[in-house]
C-alpha cells in the first residue's frame, strides 16, 4: 500500500518537476523536522550494515595479504592485494572451467525447467486427455521427493545412463519442477478464453497458439522464473557433488570447498579463499540486484 | 466456465513427455528402489544384497547416533528459521514505512538470497575462526569462554545456523513485504489516532494480521533447511565436532556414499520421505489461508 503510494509520489515529481520540489520545500517548512523518519532511516542503515557486513568483511580479506589477514586486532579495511589475490586464487581453483560449468548448469537448469513446465501446462490447461489429472498429480508429488530421498538410486541411473561427470547428468535430473508448472498453469487459467477461440477460428494449431500467442504473453513470468531458478541451479551443491568427481567437471561452489586448509600444515590462505567466494557469489548476486523487479516477482508468485 | 481446448488426440501427451520421462526415471523409480533397497543389507565386499526385512529401520530407531541426527536436524531447522523469520520481520516492517529511498532499501536488502549457503558457510568459517576470526576476538573481550567451533558443538552449531539464516533472511524479507503491504493503511492510521505506540501497533496490529504469511515462511524456511543444507554441512564442519551438526541430510550421505551402509542409508531416505511428506502436507493444508486475510 505504501509503497503504491511512494511510486505514484515519484510519477507526480517526474511530471511536474517544479510543482513537486516547491510544495517539498513549503511542506519541509511547514512541518516539524520529522524524527520518526530520521530513527526509521537509522535502524533501517544498520540493519542493512548487519546483513552485509559478512560480504564485506569476505571483500576485506579477499584483498589482504596472509600477514594482514592474521594479524590482531583485525584490520577491517580493505587493502592492496585485490588484482593479485584473485589472480592467485583463479589460477588455484581453475575458476575460469568452475565459472563455466556453474553458467552452463544454472542456464540449461533454468532454461529446461522453463520450457518443460510451459509445455506440460500448456497440455494441462488447453486439451483435455485422459490421464491429465494424473499427469498433473505426479508432477505435485515431485515436490516431496527432494535428493535426499532417493540419492543412492539416483545416482545408480546416472551412472546406467553413462551421465556421471556430464553436463547432461548435472542438468536434465533437475528440470522436473513442480513449481514453474503450476505458476504456468495458474498464468494459462487467467489468459481470456477468446484468445483461443479466436485463435481456432483463424485456423491456428495448438502450437501456432502456443508460440505466437502465449509466449509472447508469457515473457514476465519466463524471466521472473528464470532468475529464481538461475540462483537455484547455480547454487546447487548436493546433485554436482555426487554426479561428478573429476575437477573439470565442478561447479564453483563445489570447487571453492578444497582451498579451505584442512591441517594444521597449511598455510592460512584465507585471503584467497574469500576471493573464491566472491567470485562464486558474484554472479547470481548480481543477477538479483539487476534483475530485481522479476526476482521478487519469481520468488512471490512461484511459490503461490 | 467451461475452457476452449483443442482438439488433438496425442499431442498432449508429446508436450509432456519430457516433464513426465523425468519424473519418472529421475523422481518416482528412483524413490521406489529407496524402498526397495531399505529392505536389504549390502555386504561389504559388493555382491547381492540380503534381504533382511525391516531390520534396518529397527537398527536406526535403535541407534542413539541417529536420534543425534534427528535432533540435529530439529535444531538446526528451528534455529535457521527462528532467526530469519524473526530478522525478516522486523526488518521489513521497517522497510515498510512511508520513507523515501524505499526501493534502494530493499535492493540492499534482498541480495543475499543469490548466496549459496556453502559459499556463506565458507565466510561464516572465517568470522568464527578461532584464531583469526573476528567474532572469537571480539568475544575474548567479554568473556574467558574458549569460543572454539572446533571443540564446541555448539558454536559450530551457530556457525551453520548463522550462515544459513543469512541466506534465508532476503527471501523472508520480501514475502513480509509483500504481506506488509496488503495491510490497509487505514487499520494502522485508527490505530494511530487512538494512541498506540509504534511497537503497540507492532505487536497489535501487524503480528497478527501477517500471521499467515509468518506461518507460510516458518514452513518453508523448516522444509528447506531441513533438505536443502547438505552443502553448508559438508563445505564447513563436516557433521563435527564430534557429530554435533551431523544433519540427517548429512549421514544419510556420509553412510551411503562413505560407509557404502546402502541399506541404512535408504531406510534413513525413507524415513525422510515420511518427513518431507507430512511437511508438504502441512504446508498445502494451510496453504489457502496466506492469501485471504
Amino acid at each position: 500500500m505504501d509503497h503504491a503510494r511512494a511510486t505514484t509520489v515519484g510519477a507526480d515529481a517526474l511530471a511536474r518537476p517544479r510543482a513537486a520540489t516547491v510544495e517539498r520545500v513549503v511542506e519541509r517548512r511547514r512541518r516539524p523536522f520529522d524524527w520518526g523518519a530520521l530513527v526509521v532511516h537509522a535502524l533501517l542503515i544498520a540493519s542493512i550494515a548487519v546483513i552485509a557486513f559478512p560480504l564485506y568483511y569476505a571483500f576485506v580479506i579477499s584483498t589482504q595479504e596472509v600477514s594482514e589477514v592474521i594479524q590482531k586486532p583485525p584490520r577491517l579495511l580493505p587493502s592492496s592485494h585485490l588484482i593479485e589475490n584473485y589472480a592467485e586464487a583463479w589460477r588455484r581453483s581453475h575458476m575460469g572451467r568452475l565459472l563455466v560449468n556453474s553458467s552452463i548448469v544454472a542456464v540449461a537448469v533454468a532454461v529446461g525447467k522453463i520450457a518443460i513446465s510451459m509445455l506440460s501446462a500448456f497440455a494441462i490447461v488447453y486439451f483435455r486427455f485422459r490421464g491429465s489429472s494424473f499427469v498433473f498429480w505426479m508432477i505435485f508429488v515431485t515436490l516431496m521427493l527432494p535428493i535426499p530421498v532417493r540419492i543412492l538410486p539416483t545416482y545408480e541411473v546416472i551412472g546406467s545412463l553413462g551421465w556421471l561427470n556430464s553436463y547432461a547428468g548435472l542438468t536434465v535430473p533437475l528440470m522436473a519442477s513442480a513449481t514453474a508448472t503450476f505458476l504456468f498453469r495458474q498464468f494459462y487459467l487467467t489468459v481470456p478464453n477468446e484468445l483461443a477461440e479466436a485463435a481456432q477460428i483463424d485456423g491456428a494449431g495448438p502450437l501456432r497458439f502456443l508460440w505466437s500467442f502465449l509466449l509472447p504473453l508469457s515473457w514476465a513470468n519466463i524471466a521472473a522464473l528464470f532468475v529464481v531458478l538461475f540462483i537455484y541451479g547455480w547454487n546447487e551443491y548436493f546433485w554436482p557433488l555426487l554426479i561428478t568427481n573429476t575437477e573439470e567437471m565442478r561447479t564453483v561452489v563445489i570447487g571453492l570447498e578444497r582451498l579451505i586448509p584442512r591441517s594444521g600444515t597449511e598455510l592460512p590462505t584465507w585471503n584467497l579463499i574469500m576471493a573464491g567466494a566472491m567470485m562464486a557469489l558474484l554472479p547470481p548476486v548480481a543477477v538479483i540486484v539487476f534483475m530485481q523487479r522479476w526476482f521478487v516477482k519469481g520468488l512471490i508468485e512461484s511459490e503461490k | 466456465m467451461k475452457r476452449t481446448v483443442f482438439p488433438n488426440r496425442w499431442l498432449p501427451y508429446l508436450l509432456v513427455l519430457p516433464q513426465v520421462a523425468v519424473t519418472i526415471v529421475f523422481f518416482f523409480w528412483p524413490a521406489a528402489n529407496s524402498l526397495y533397497l531399505s529392505a536389504f543389507k549390502s555386504p561389504p565386499f559388493g555382491g547381492a544384497g540380503i534381504f533382511v526385512g525391516l531390520q534396518n529401520f529397527v537398527a536406526l530407531l535403535t541407534d542413539p547416533e541417529y536420534y543425534e541426527s534427528v535432533v540435529n536436524s530439529f535444531v538446526f531447522s528451528g534455529g535457521v528459521t527462528a532467526v530469519s523469520v524473526v530478522a525478516g520481520l522486523v526488518v521489513a516492517t521497517l522497510a515498510n514505512q512511508k520513507i523515501r529511498g524505499l526501493g534502494i532499501y530493499r535492493t540492499m536488502l534482498l541480495w543475499p538470497y543469490g548466496i549459496a549457503p556453502a559459499v556463506a558457510g565458507i565466510i561464516f568459517l572465517f568470522i568464527f575462526h578461532p584464531a583469526y576470526g573476528i567474532l572469537p576476538y571480539f568475544l575474548s573481550f567479554v568473556t574467558a569462554y574458549e569460543f572454539n567451533w572446533l571443540l564446541k558443538g555448539w558454536v559450530a552449531m551457530a556457525l551453520v545456523i548463522g550462515a544459513t539464516a543469512w541466506t534465508h533472511v532476503g527471501y523472508n524479507i520480501a514475502f513480509f513485504l509483500a504481506g506488509l503491504q496488503a495491510i490497509p493503511t487505514s487499520v494502522m492510521e485508527a490505530a494511530s489516532v487512538d494512541g498506540a505506540s509504534p511497537v503497540r501497533r507492532f505487536t497489535a496490529i501487524i503480528v497478527p494480521l501477517i500471521s499467515p504469511v509468518t506461518f507460510y515462511l516458518v514452513v518453508v524456511n523448516m522444509v528447506s533447511s531441513f533438505f536443502g543444507s547438505f552443502g553448508v554441512i559438508h563445505a564447513v564442519t563436516h557433521g563435527g565436532p564430534g557429530g554435533a551438526t551431523e544433519i540427517m541430510v548429512y549421514k544419510l550421505w556420509k553412510d551411503g556414499f562413505i560407509g557404502l551402509n546402502l541399506g541404512s542409508s535408504a531406510a534413513q531416505s525413507v524415513l525422510l520421505m515420511g518427513l518431507v511428506i507430512g511437511m508438504t502436507m502441512l504446508q498445502f493444508r494451510f496453504a489457502e489461508k496466506k492469501v485471504t486475510y
